[in-house]
């Protein structure tokens, strides 16, 4: 439900970007969003349409990279792919995991049109 | 075509703020809780409970988050405590930006213990810090028993479960048991109190653990 808000972080970032002078669109942006970071990457595309649409990124493509769950086991060290959150070793049972990825939620890379 | 790595965090700006309220927070002296919980599971009334016990003990306050009214706010304010309504026009969460802002207002009284009512919805305010020391979620035996499966991210990012109107259990078709299997399957290192804000049950457990959070911050 805050994809719009997400979205619009996104376009404040890319802002940092654009060079202030000449005319320069972005073609793409790439961000990561975790398995784990409860964003739908439906709903934020569709959020990033609505708030670009009639501004000069309404050309700019949003691309999604989704990042897996996975958790390292405190115990035994090994690591896990969650397809669930359920936190758990897959090796040995432990619930003492912690997170390595899935939560993220970054902005990668803009590509420029120039 | 020009390719301009980035490398940034989508929440940057709100984390950063995050942690400057953290760190006022701290360096007043408080011990600071964001309630996350669905609409009607009793942020409110725990907290109006939690008061009644406490009040003679701590300096409290309360940061209200909703999406209209000042209806919480007004009952804190009856039980005479400092109180920030927030109203948030619609969005589903608080971010650290409000909490700061609404922060100004009680910069000048003396508090040891904050409580920040978030807007009632278990999804989005698990990925807001406010520059809180912990996130504490709390379910209603009402709400039935799977949703920390449902809704495990804020399971997740909470310190504290409270399972709250365990007066109804007899009415609902809802087990402690499971709830708690499933919570600790998502975080097996959640603090749970199992309590009712009608009959006082569990309620001084609670109490106790804040009064001993207060003192060993
Ligand atoms: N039976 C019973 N009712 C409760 C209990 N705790 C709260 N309630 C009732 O549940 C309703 C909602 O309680 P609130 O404290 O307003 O809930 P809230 O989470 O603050 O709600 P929002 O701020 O609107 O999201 C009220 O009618 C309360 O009286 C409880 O332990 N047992
Ligand atoms: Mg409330
Ligand atoms: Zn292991």
């Amino acid at each position: 439900m805050h994809e719009v808000s997400i979205a619009q972080e996104i376009i404040e970032i890319v802002k940092d970007y654009l060079p202030k002078n000449n005319h320069v669109s972005v073609k793409s942006v790439r961000v990561e969003i975790g398995e784990f970071s409860n964003i739908l990457p439906d709903a934020l595309s569709f959020g990033f349409k609505v708030l670009t649409n009639i501004t000069d990124m309404k050309d700019t493509e949003l691309i999604i990279s989704k990042v897996p769950l996975t958790v390292k086991c405190r115990d035994c060290e090994n690591i896990s792919i969650l397809d669930e959150p359920f936190f758990f070793c897959h090796s040995c049972e432990s619930a003492n995991v912690e997170i390595l990825t899935g939560t993220e939620l970054k902005v990668i890379e803009i590509e420029l049109n120039d | 075509m020009s390719l301009i790595t980035v490398e940034r965090k989508i929440l940057e700006k709100n984390d950063e703020i995050a942690n400057i309220n953290r760190e006022k927070f701290r360096f007043k002296g408080m011990f600071t809780l964001n309630l996350v919980s669905s609409p009607g599971s009793g942020k409110t009334s725990l907290i109006e409970q939690t008061i009644k016990i406490l009040k003679g003990k701590l300096n409290i306050a309360v940061i209200e988050g909703d999406v209209q009214t000042n209806l919480d706010a007004q009952r804190i304010d009856a039980l005479g405590v400092s109180v920030v309504q927030i109203v948030t026009n619609g969005a589903c969460h608080l971010d650290a930006m409000l909490v700061r802002d609404a922060f100004q207002k009680l910069i000048n009284i003396d508090i040891n213990l904050l409580f920040i009512e978030n807007v009632g919805n278990l999804v989005c305010p698990a990925a807001y810090d406010l520059g809180e020391e912990m996130k504490v979620v709390i379910i209603s035996t009402t709400e039935g028993d799977d949703k920390p499966l449902k809704y495990p991210a804020i399971f997740r990012n909470s310190e504290v479960l409270v399972i709250n109107k365990i007066d109804l259990i007899p009415y609902v078709n809802c087990n402690i048991d499971t709830i708690i299997m499933n919570a600790l399957s998502i975080n097996s290192g959640l603090k749970i109190f199992e309590v009712s804000c009608t009959s006082m049950e569990g309620i001084n457990e609670w109490c106790e653990y804040l009064l001993y959070k207060v003192k060993s911050q």
